[in-house]
């Protein structure tokens, strides 16, 4: 195996020790805040009583890479960053999830947090188009979010839904209509938190296994080395989305991988390419 | 009753795979082609534009696996103006964006119907893929798997999803039977097995007249989905 990250496995035993913190919260959720912003009528973006019973399941469903909302066919940067070598194999796949996951992954996944929280999603659409500098990178994150719409209307009908369906015809950010699927279906948002994070390296993963030729159970490997960052940004997602239910949409991460803007805008000239983003 | 989306699983999902759309209007039929690289999927689209477009009010997705080839070749042809015809990226899996994840394609139908609509009929062609790529019935109402001679008559007896199930079975290519040593009887046999009573259209679509047999199967399929789907 070509995977030289030496800390992985003994952080990850460790975390296998340790209480399962990121889950505690659930049991202990914060109560049901209302409508951030008060200036916006409250149904039926505010409206609890919809609300399914959770069922955790449904987070096996949300994450499944099988799950109809056209992440398929998007790398997540990996392809410009096969082209240029910054990939090659599964070492150099795993920095790169790392440093997606810890950037992007994050301010992903505590959109997603804050979304599955009850924060208002359009608030948190705009607050997504400002963490969003590169314009390919806005396109593409909205198309996944109207894709991702679709499906998660089709799995846990809501009104929630259908009125930010109704709002972004042509999609809202794919982390907003994901954490809003998420509290559709009764999850979490530590769980929004997890399934988003997932996210943003089993898509590279899986597209460098296609583009590399990558050996797919090297790959699988690295995303299970990358379990504890995961548990990690996770956690950091979630802290951050019940702060913003406090102090509002200003409170969430914006880090961002600059590398990854340029690339992704460089990709969309591209006249030949694997994957739409 | 024909609500956004009705209580009716499974059509809830696709929002837009009943007929008969919220505003009273019926959507266009919807025909998926797919087959093999190289067997003539384009060149049949391109010749069902030319045959029909003068009768029928048409649109067309496109799935090229890595680049825009397909759209930009219908587009240099001129078979349909340039607002008419759609390409979905499909990140190296043309069958997924056809039946597993169909949500980019039926997007593309839907803006399509949005931006030119009303529409009678939308081709959606999938990328050239292998001899089990099928389309979602959440996509499409009706598919065609276009073969040709020269991938060699064996591919009938061999079946497969798109041999065997398809709406249509097209044999492309007929003109070059002699060339290559194929016996289009046997090959008809051959797909009458695994196909019972299913349509097998024997052609050259090149040839003048060639996608005489693919259009004529069109025209009666929508006239029969019409006759189906009368706006209430």
């Amino acid at each position: 195996m070509a995977i030289h990250h030496v800390t992985a496995p003994v952080a990850g035993a460790a975390a296998r020790t340790r209480p399962p913190e990121p889950f505690k919260e659930r049991a202990a959720r914060p109560p049901e805040p209302g409508p951030v912003r008060s200036g916006r009528p409250p149904e039926p973006f505010g409206n609890r009583a919809a609300r399914p019973a959770g069922s955790r399941a449904a987070l096996l469903v949300l994450a499944d890479g099988r799950f109809p909302a056209g992440g398929h066919a998007h790398s997540g940067g990996a392809e410009p960053a096969v082209k240029t070598g910054r990939v090659r194999d599964a070492a150099t796949l795993e920095e790169f999830c790392r440093g997606r996951l810890h950037t992007a992954g994050l301010t992903a996944a505590a959109l997603a947090a804050a979304a599955a929280a009850g924060l208002d999603p359009l608030v948190l659409d705009e607050a997504a188009d400002a963490r969003t500098p590169a314009p390919a990178l806005r396109a593409a994150a909205r198309r996944l979010g109207r894709q991702m719409m679709r499906a998660a209307r089709a799995a846990w009908p809501s009104p929630e839904l259908d009125a930010l369906a109704a709002a972004r015809p042509r999609g809202a950010h794919q982390p907003v209509v994901l954490g809003l699927a998420a509290r559709a279906a009764g999850l979490a948002p530590l769980d929004a938190a997890y399934a988003s994070a997932y996210e943003a390296v089993s898509g590279p993963a899986t597209a460098t296994v296609r583009l590399l030729s990558l050996d797919p159970f090297d790959a699988t490997a690295v995303l299970a080395h990358l379990a504890v960052d995961l548990d990690q940004v996770a956690g950091t997602a979630a802290e951050a989305a019940a702060r913003a239910v406090r102090e509002g949409a200003e409170a969430l991460p914006a880090p961002s991988a600059p590398l990854l803007d340029i690339t992704a805008e460089q990709h969309a000239t591209w006249p030949v390419r694997l994957f739409a983003s | 009753m024909h609500l956004d989306h009705g209580n009716d699983f499974p059509e809830r999902h696709t929002h837009s795979a009943e007929a008969i759309r919220p505003d009273g209007t019926r959507r266009a039929l919807r025909i998926g082609l797919g087959g093999p690289v190289g067997t003539g999927k384009t060149a049949t689209v391109a010749a069902l534009c030319r045959a029909l477009r003068d009768e029928l009010s048409i649109a067309v997705v496109t799935n090229d696996i890595y680049t825009r080839e397909d759209a930009e070749f219908l587009l240099r042809e001129a078979v349909l103006p340039p607002e008419r015809i759609s390409a979905v990226e499909t990140g190296a899996c043309p069958h997924t964006a056809i039946r597993d994840d169909i949500s980019a394609n039926l997007e593309a139908v839907e803006d399509l119907e949005d931006q030119v609509g009303p529409l009678d009929l939308v081709l959606v062609e999938s990328g050239g893929d292998n001899l089990t790529a099928t389309f979602s019935r959440g996509l499409v109402d009706f598919q065609i798997f276009v073969i040709d001679v020269s991938g060699g008559d064996d591919i009938p007896r061999k079946g497969g999803p798109g041999v065997t199930t398809a709406d249509l079975l097209v044999v492309n290519k007929t003109d070059l039977a002699p060339y290559v040593g194929v016996d289009l009887e046997g090959m008809a046999r051959d797909a009458k097995a695994q196909r019972g009573d299913l349509p097998v259209a024997f052609t050259s679509i090149k040839a003048e007249g060639g996608v005489r047999p693919v259009s004529d199967w069109v025209r009666e399929r929508l006239a029969a989905w019409t006759a189906e789907n009368a706006a209430a």
